[in-house]
């Protein structure tokens, strides 16, 4: 009974993992989809454009050594319901980001969610995810 | 340890059933969708009519086909289950990247040779044969025109519907372009490959055009359809999954009013030099009427931009070595 029980969480975890890409917008095979990281660093940039928006970021590691993390997002229009404006972002800001990395082992990915320095979050629609839209893409 | 199991397995049992339901109910502020009118009776469609600001009907990414033209019902979730099915062991594509099963078309367009080859030569970011955005060679992606009939085949957003006495016009959010719909009584151009309104008082050149010569008719007091021809070349796709097309494509579109609240749109291509007989690439797509308040939103592409995004972003996501590409 268990091992059935087991299968069965394994089944639907699986299901809820590989559903995912097929929501995912454009580029989709550019990301590995099983996971997810979430860092905390300097915005350099907020980029505000269709059919994409990103965030460029400088992370300090541990190691004292800074890397810039890119991660994407959807168009204005289709986050700007999410409260994302052109100005939310600005340099200098501290952020927490959740992301789903890329598989070329990069520092990139796509934004699942980000924590503003007031402490509100912004996440990414089911539509807008990447994990995520029904091909809401470009 | 059964009891301990038991809740996780319902949320996640949760998840993968609401989830798709969280995913279909994306919507556009403002717009209304079949899922805010549960029970409704829409009023009888108005006569010879289907001017107004159209959205699609089941949400904002109701009219999105990503995963190209001819599959776009090949992924459909079990109804009763919301559940898609599931390939744990994503075959690899001959662009080189695994891709689910799912979104291999169920029935691939009817290829002529020519058509096969130029298919091959696509490399789409998205669709069964999806690559990362460095190896595509998407001309959207270089902000191209998308062209007819890509605007409704792979990203039908908010439009309005213009009707004159002399013509249709429909705006487009989606790169925010517009199509010219001659209805007063014109033939298409008879040699798609050199068109020009040879029947026209005010016929232009010859000229082939990225969004085609369009003319309509009523064929019943609720039914509109569109014939388009005259492309440009075949640099244009059919839509996000690299479907070709040629000069010599023939496009089909009908509106069906079916009520006060809902329009279809169906689409039926033939082009001889890609696709050895005609296909529906869209069937009966449900829009519902917008309030006339509805703004439509600007989603232009801009070439400089892109070439930020893709300095930044884009361009970084290929492949460093082969490992990554059979994931």
């Amino acid at each position: 009974m268990r091992h059935r029980l087991i299968a069965i969480f394994a089944a639907f975890a699986s299901l809820v993992i590989v559903s995912i890409p097929l929501f995912a917008h454009h580029g989709a095979a550019s990301f590995d989809t099983s996971k997810k990281l979430t860092v905390k660093g300097t915005v350099v940039e907020w980029f505000w454009a269709n059919p994409h928006c990103f965030l460029r970021f400088d992370v300090k590691g541990e190691d004292g050594q800074t890397v810039q993390w890119v991660v994407e997002t959807q168009s204005g229009p289709n986050i700007t319901p999410l409260g994302y404006t052109k100005q939310i972002f600005k340099p200098g800001d501290e952020v927490t980001v959740t992301l789903t990395p890329v598989r070329n082992g990069k520092p990139l990915g796509r934004l699942l969610s980000v924590v503003l320095p007031n402490g509100k979050k912004l996440g990414v629609s089911a539509a807008t995810a990447g994990e995520g839209r029904a091909e809401e893409s470009q | 340890m059964q009891e301990r199991l038991v809740v996780p397995i319902g949320v996640l049992m949760a998840i993968s059933v609401f989830s798709p339901l969280a995913h279909a109910q994306a919507r556009l502020p403002g717009a209304v969708y079949d899922f805010d009118k549960k029970g409704e009776k829409p009023g009888p469609a108005p006569v010879r009519d289907i001017s107004g600001v159209w959205e699609p009907a089941s949400g904002v990414a109701g009219g999105i086909q990503g995963k190209g033209a001819a599959a776009m019902e090949s992924c459909k979730r079990d109804p009763k289950t919301g559940k898609y099915a599931v390939d744990r062991n994503a075959p690899v594509t001959d662009t080189g990247y695994a891709t689910p099963d799912c979104l291999k078309p169920d029935v691939e367009p009817p290829y002529t040779p020519l058509g096969r080859e130029t298919v091959k030569a696509h490399i789409p970011v998205e669709g069964y044969r999806m690559v990362p955005d460095a190896l595509t060679n998407d001309p959207i992606l270089k902000c191209d025109p998308g062209g007819f009939p890509r605007i409704n085949l792979h990203n039908f957003r908010t439009s309005e519907i213009l009707q004159t006495p002399t013509h249709m016009v429909i705006l487009y959010k989606f790169q925010h372009r517009y199509r010219q719909i001659w209805t007063d009584g014109r033939e298409l151009p008879k040699d798609p490959e050199n068109p020009a309104w040879g029947n026209s008082a005010d016929a232009l050149p010859p000229e082939s055009r990225w969004w085609g010569y369009s003319v309509g008719k009523w064929v019943d007091d609720y039914t509109f359809t569109v014939q388009t021809n005259g492309f440009y070349d075949d640099r244009t796709w059919l839509d996000n999954a690299g479907l070709p097309q040629s000069d010599a494509m023939l496009v089909e579109e009908t509106y069906h009013r079916v009520d006060a609240d809902h329009l279809e749109l169906s689409i039926k291509l033939t082009d001889p030099k890609i696709y050895t007989k005609p296909w529906t690439a869209l069937d009966r797509l449900s829009l519902r009427l917008q309030s006339p308040h509805l703004e439509i939103q600007e989603m232009e592409c801009s070439p400089s931009d892109q070439e930020h995004w893709n300095k930044f972003f884009g361009n970084q996501t290929g492949p460093t070595n082969g490992a990554d590409k059979a994931k």
